[in-house]
């Protein structure tokens, strides 16, 4: 196996950028700020000098890139993925710190917010894992996504029952998966013609149904319910994470459990392995006797359902109604941090994760008058995915059969 | 377990691929099905194994008829299959291949790795198979890869067990302990069913052999047949193997590979460091077991190989780092392995097709402006000349019979002013008639005083087509010799014993 | 003699039934229906004759009526011909307006048609038409030139704009193989944001807090065809030369030869000498190029500021333009010509009877649907099963 340079470049270069923000960083004060009033024992609020933290940072994600091309040259051993993620880390704090110089940075609703923009992110992430392991390639997650926002507030709203909408959005998430499996499964048609028709169709179905009978009647139609926060005993009280973590509404809660069963159902059960082995290679699953077909619907169908859920995080968890696009392309984003969590639901719940903090980032730095552009954050998603598929950090390759319609003979 | 299919006839659209086939596969036995690329030899095993519904006939085993909807009931009822192209995920374990689709499990559906382990091991034991059920399948030799596939047939208590073309892909020695295999499976009691052309693998393991051709049952034969009747049978007359030819007139050295070594995409050396010269008038066949870096090395020829060190030589040109389209100006005549994925655009038509290679220079193209008359003009006389079989130069290539194909790429091919032509397995799944015509093709092509370059799998078209014969073994040549060598010579060339 | 013809015409029928032709024409006749059913259930008179059907099932399906035919009325004379308008011109006014919401589609259809065809799934519509209308524009807003120098002019630096966008997907494929699928997603959404910031920066109007642009020099407008009233310009003329361009493009050039090679079959276009990677990005190029075009049909043509919105939804729409043609340029403009119609009709229906213009996607999108499964509209209409017409 010849060993790949372009993680341990990809390591140097983040270590010289880093650098270079610590030989231009001022030396102003920012204040970080971590306490609040629910924990369990309070921390300090901290201070710190931007250069020095810069500094800091700069130190540790040299080492690492230096530890990088050590382990690359000397012991010619493949990169740990920990420290890939340290020199990053690094550098993402250093920028934060600096972005934020002179300005409080209130840690518990930074992380609070980006935890927030992820939830869809996620829940989209493990729809397109569970679609595309199985090989049917999921340009529709943004679909899935906009219209279990849609059915989840119709039908909390005319039963006055969250968790009948709930119900509702895993009933439309399925249904537009269902839509996607039919065409490219039953059907073989194209399966990104058939993820971007239906994310149109979905879009123009909702916008429609929107202007006519959440128009007309918004009471009935328009006016869930909204998920209030629970706080966990306990876990809830912890500084910073309990905050973050364990005071959220349900559907954050439901999201852990679904990550963490999509995970092990995926890699540690019979099922996860015939889902596999279909994506990798249908007919191989058909001559032991895998219904291929069934097990690509119900994989497709599943993830669709879960999509569903994520969409009602933005009406039922946040906004309280549905509006036109709500979803706003976070589908697209979902399916960068599938690629870019080359197709892995936690790798990819990570980088959903990241791409929410790059969002969240831009709002706080928008308040407080950071002269960075906000486009530039908002990119952040796109451009590291085509950095991804173009190979610039190692190769990534999805399921060998996504994509290609199954013909049995 | 005695398993009878009686009558089985299938059809595909107007075509009979299998016609009314009887067969019988007791324990014990080795039965051996012998038929030429096309004959039915694979339909009749996917009717077998459930991938197909016969359209008349009937399946029985121990006497009582059965029917397969899937894959799934054949091996219920104990068929295994060790297919053509293996049925194994590169990306999963060995254990994980194996158990696939009748996993050993514990509480709520969660794989007991451990019993599935254990599994693998115990008939890997038994079997003297020696493989490593953690292995990532992708990381392992093709024999022993065709090995966890064997695993996977007996694993389900298979007692009849098919081997679709099983040694196409082996190494001689491969082969060879693929065939002990077989006799220790039947000496356990299975029903051997081994699907072949090769003549020679027949002879040496057969119980009782099945003739099979243009989808009928032609007879039974014995295992003490000679290899010419067998091959008779199999083609339907009293095959020539000969292929007319005047004896070489070599000229002078035209064409010089030295040192050149191929790597593969994952970096390792595919082609390692070879040299060889062919002379004007000569024809240089490379056999070999497929696999061995005689594609990388044709590739390496043509430019498709990028990642290519040492010196190609051609008429004092060198041609290392030139482009494909530069090469190919310059003399180079190619006719890839796979024809239809390499050789043509199934989608065009026959007259475009033929200008595939110079669609953009004149008399093809003026400017950009294609010069739709010429080709027209051009074409016909194409078809006129390679006696191509078509309703007209506008019918889609891909609806073309494989003999018919090849006789575009050709006709293409030799279009050009050559310097050198390099074929590779040029008669691969072709009828007789078509390998006759295209050996003609070749020898003439030589008779003009180019030098020739052949890949062939098969010793008999080597020794036949051949002046000399290189034998490639991991991506080195073992020896040149000439073509008239023992044919227990070169086969063990082609297991890398030097000559 | 009369049973030689007599069969071939019989011949000709079975193949419309059972062929590809009469497939599109039912997929919109099918979408227009279920679009139809759409607006009647959406449709407050008739939500409320529905409770009486079977006492008084007169109103009910008189309503239904209404609300349907109604509503395709609206569409027919916004589209097509206002036979309701006082005089000729507003009569003829409806076709105008399809025609230039048609000169955008059409163009970045065929732009996308020669990208299918030759292999490539170019869905960077969005991102092309962008950057075409961000060149053309710059050149239109801040450079000072006579008439016949300025609009074409911009006109280029729009094809070279859209051009570039195509061509880096083209050259990333061809030098480190990123899937252009997802690489043209992403670049629709960097290069809507990266507009929105040339907006707030250094391409943004004074006086103004919107991310807008100052407006294009008169001398870098194209002209109008029937004057102030009307958006037809003579960018139409151009759309119309680029489907004639593509067309001997793609069947009578070398160049289009290579394309439609790789796209059938790219390992044996290499195995002949075709360079891939040159290829590639002269595939996207090309594409890129004519969906700048329609760019500048925008930037020039109809919307004259420089806007977020200014790819409106042209770029997904051409995919749906290029698919419904079959990805052939004569079909790409009929079905531009189709869909213009569509959006132009939705507009007049939406102020007249309440109709959202969304519809449009929703009939837009099932049309292709349909299409892209035959199997399916044949099993709809019964049509029995397509002749297969390949020898084995």
């Amino acid at each position: 196996m010849k060993l790949s340079k372009r993680p341990m470049i990809t390591l140097a270069v983040v270590a010289l950028l880093n650098l270079f923000v610590a030989v231009i960083a001022p030396n102003d004060e920012t204040v970080i700020k971590i306490a609040t009033d629910e924990d369990f024992f309070k921390l300090a609020d901290i201070p710190v000098a931007v250069s020095l933290v810069a500094w800091i940072c700069a130190s540790v994600s040299l080492a690492a890139a230096l530890a990088g091309v050590l382990l690359h040259f000397v012991a010619k051993r493949r990169l740990p993925g920990v420290l890939t993620a340290l020199g990053f880390l690094a550098f993402a704090f250093t920028s934060v710190v600096y972005l934020y110089n002179g300005n409080d940075l209130t840690l518990t609703s930074l992380l609070q917010g980006s935890l927030a923009l992820s939830v869809p992110l996620i829940f989209g992430s493990m729809a397109g894992v569970l679609s595309e392991r199985v090989g049917v390639v999921n340009i529709a997650i943004e679909g899935q996504l906009l219209f279990g926002a849609f059915t989840s507030a119709m039908i909390a709203s005319m039963t006055h029952n969250l968790w009948a909408g709930l119900v509702g959005a895993l009933v439309g998430g399925a249904l537009v998966a269902w839509i996607l499996a039919v065409f490219s499964i039953r059907y073989k048609v194209d399966q990104i013609i058939t993820g971007v028709v239906v994310n149109m169709l979905v879009a123009g179905l909702t916008n429609f149904l929107f202007g006519t009978l959440m128009g007309s009647d918004p009471v009935t139609f328009n006016q869930p319910p909204r998920f209030e926060k629970v706080t966990l005993p306990l876990l809830g009280q912890i500084p910073v994470i309990g905050q973050v973590l364990f005071n959220q509404t349900p559907i954050i809660y439901i999201m852990y459990l679904a990550l963490i069963v999509v995970f092990v159902a995926l890699f540690k059960t019979r099922w996860g392995l015939r889902v596999r082995a279909v994506g990798e290679y249908p007919k191989a699953a058909d001559t032991v006797g895998i219904n291929v077909f069934r097990t690509r619907y119900v994989s497709v169908v599943l993830g669709g359902a879960l999509a569903g859920l994520g969409g009602s995080f933005f009406t039922l968890g946040q906004v309280g109604s549905f509006g036109q696009n709500i979803t706003h392309g976070a589908g697209y984003i979902a399916l960068a941090a599938l690629i870019f969590g080359r197709w892995n639901p936690l790798l990819a719940a990570s980088a959903a994760l990241l791409f929410g903090f790059s969002q969240n980032l831009q709002y706080g730095l928008a308040i407080i008058g950071s002269p960075l552009p906000s486009e530039f954050l908002l990119m952040l998603p796109y451009a590291l995915t085509v950095i991804a598929v173009a190979g610039l950090v190692g190769k990534v390759t999805g399921p060998a059969a996504a994509g290609k319609p199954y013909t049995k003979e | 377990m005695k398993l009878e299919l009686r009558g089985i006839t299938k059809r595909f659209g107007a075509l009979v691929a299998n016609d009314n086939v009887n067969l019988v596969a007791e324990p014990g036995q080795i039965h051996c099905l012998l038929g030429e690329n096309g004959a039915g030899k694979s339909t009749l095993m996917n009717v077998l194994y459930g991938l197909y519904q016969a359209d008349g006939g009937e399946i029985l085993i121990d006497g009582k008829a059965v029917k397969f909807s899937g894959p799934g009931d054949a091996m219920a009822a104990g068929i295994g299959m060790v297919h053509q192209h293996f049925m194994l995920i590169p990306v999963f374990s060995v254990a994980e291949n194996v158990i696939l689709g009748h996993e050993p499990t514990k509480a709520l559906g969660f794989i007991d790795i451990a019993e599935a382990r254990r599994r693998v091991k115990e008939i890997s034991d038994r079997f003297g198979f020696d493989v490593d059920p953690d292995a990532i399948l992708g990381e392992l030799p093709v024999g022993v890869q065709q090995r966890v596939e064997i695993i996977k047939a007996l694993i389900s208590d298979a007692q009849v067990l098919v081997f679709d073309e099983p040694t196409a892909v082996l190494t001689p020695q491969e082969t060879d302990e693929l065939m002990a295999i077989m006799k220790q499976l039947r000496d356990a009691g299975k029903a051997i069913v081994f699907i072949t052309h090769k003549l020679r693998e027949v002879k040496e393991v057969a119980d009782k052999i099945t003739v099979i051709r243009l989808g009928k049952v032609v007879g039974e034969a014995k295992p003490t047949s000679t290899q010419e009747e067998l091959a008779s049978m199999m083609v339907g007359r009293a095959v020539d193997l000969d292929v007319n030819k005047a004896p070489a007139k070599p000229a002078g050295v035209k064409f010089g590979v030295k040192n050149l070594t191929v790597f593969n995409h994952l970096g390792q050396k595919v082609v390692d460091d070879i040299s060889f010269d062919i002379a004007a008038g000569e024809i240089l066949v490379f056999a070999g077991v497929q696999g061995n870096g005689q594609t990388e090395l044709t590739e390496a020829i043509l430019g498709l190989q990028t990642k290519v060190r040492g010196s190609i030589e051609l008429d004092g040109h060198e041609l290392v780092g030139q482009s494909v389209k530069h090469r190919l100006d310059y003399g180079l005549g190619f006719v890839p392995e796979d024809r239809t994925l390499d050789g043509l655009v199934a989608d065009f038509s026959i007259a475009e097709n033929l200008m595939l290679d110079r669609s953009d220079r004149k008399p093809f193209a003026k400017g950009i402006l294609l010069q739709l008359g010429y080709l027209a003009k051009f074409a016909a006389e194409k078809v006129k000349q390679f006696d191509i079989r078509t309703q007209g130069i506008n019918q889609r290539a891909g609806s073309l019979s494989g003999g018919n194909q090849q006789k575009v790429v050709l006709a293409r091919e030799l279009a050009r002013e050559l310097r050198l032509l390099v074929a590779s397995q040029p008669t691969r799944g072709l009828d007789v008639g078509s390998i006759e015509f295209v050996h003609e093709q070749i020898v003439a092509t030589r008779d003009k005083g180019l030098p020739v370059m052949i890949v062939a799998t098969e010793l008999d078209e080597a020794t036949q087509l051949g002046d000399r014969i290189a034998v490639m073994y991991r991506g080195k040549i073992v020896g040149i010799v000439p073509a008239d060598t023992d044919r227990a010579k070169l086969g063990q060339m082609m297991a890398g014993v030097a000559a | 003699m009369s049973t030689v013809t007599e069969t071939k015409n019989k011949m000709n029928w079975q193949q419309l039934v059972r062929g590809n032709a009469l497939i599109p024409v039912l997929a919109v006749l099918t979408s227009l229906i279920v679009g139809g059913i759409l607006i009647a259930l959406s449709s407050q008179d008739v939500l409320d004759a529905a409770p009486n059907i079977f006492s008084d099932p007169a109103t009910f399906f008189s309503s239904l009526g209404n609300s349907i035919f109604g509503a395709y009325d609206a569409l027919f004379r916004g589209s097509v011909f206002n036979y309701q308008a006082d005089d000729v011109f507003k009569m003829f006014k409806p076709i105008t307006e399809t025609l230039a919401f048609a000169t955008p589609i059409t163009l970045t259809g065929l732009a996308l048609a020669i990208s299918f065809r030759s292999g490539l799934f170019n869905i960077g519509g969005t991102s092309q038409i962008i950057f075409g209308a961000i060149f053309a524009g710059w050149v239109g807003i801040y450079v000072d030139l006579p008439f016949y120098i300025h609009l074409p002019l911009a006109i280029i630096a729009g094809v070279i704009g859209g051009a570039l966008v195509g061509g880096l997907v083209g050259l990333l494929k061809a030098t480190t193989g990123a899937n252009e699928v997802i690489v043209t997603i992403m670049f629709n959404y960097i290069a809507g944001l990266l507009l929105t910031f040339f907006l707030k920066t250094f391409m943004k109007a004074p006086n103004t807090v919107n991310p807008i642009s100052p407006a294009v020099h008169d001398s870098a407008k194209y002209p109008l065809l029937f004057g102030v009233n009307t958006r037809l310009t003579v960018g139409f003329f151009l759309m119309i030369a680029a489907v004639v361009f593509v067309w001997w493009l793609m069947n009578r050039s070398s160049v289009g030869f290579k394309f439609r090679a790789l796209g059938h079959n790219p390992r044996a276009a290499r195995v002949a000498g075709i360079n891939m990677g040159l290829t590639y990005v002269a595939v996207m190029a090309v594409s890129g190029a004519l969906a700048g075009l329609a760019g500048t049909t925008q930037i020039l043509g109809t919307e004259q500021h420089l806007t977020v919105g200014v790819s409106a939804s042209f770029g997904i729409d051409a995919i749906t333009v290029a698919l419904l043609g079959r990805s052939n340029p004569w079909g790409v403009l009929a079905a531009g010509i189709l869909f213009g119609g569509l959006r132009a009709g939705a507009a007049t229906m939406q102020a007249e009877q309440g109709v959202p213009v969304d519809i449009v996607l929703v009939v837009q999108s099932m049309i292709v649907l349909f299409i892209a499964a035959p199997p399916l509209v044949r099993a709809m209409f019964r049509l029995g099963k397509e002749a297969k017409n390949e020898a084995f």
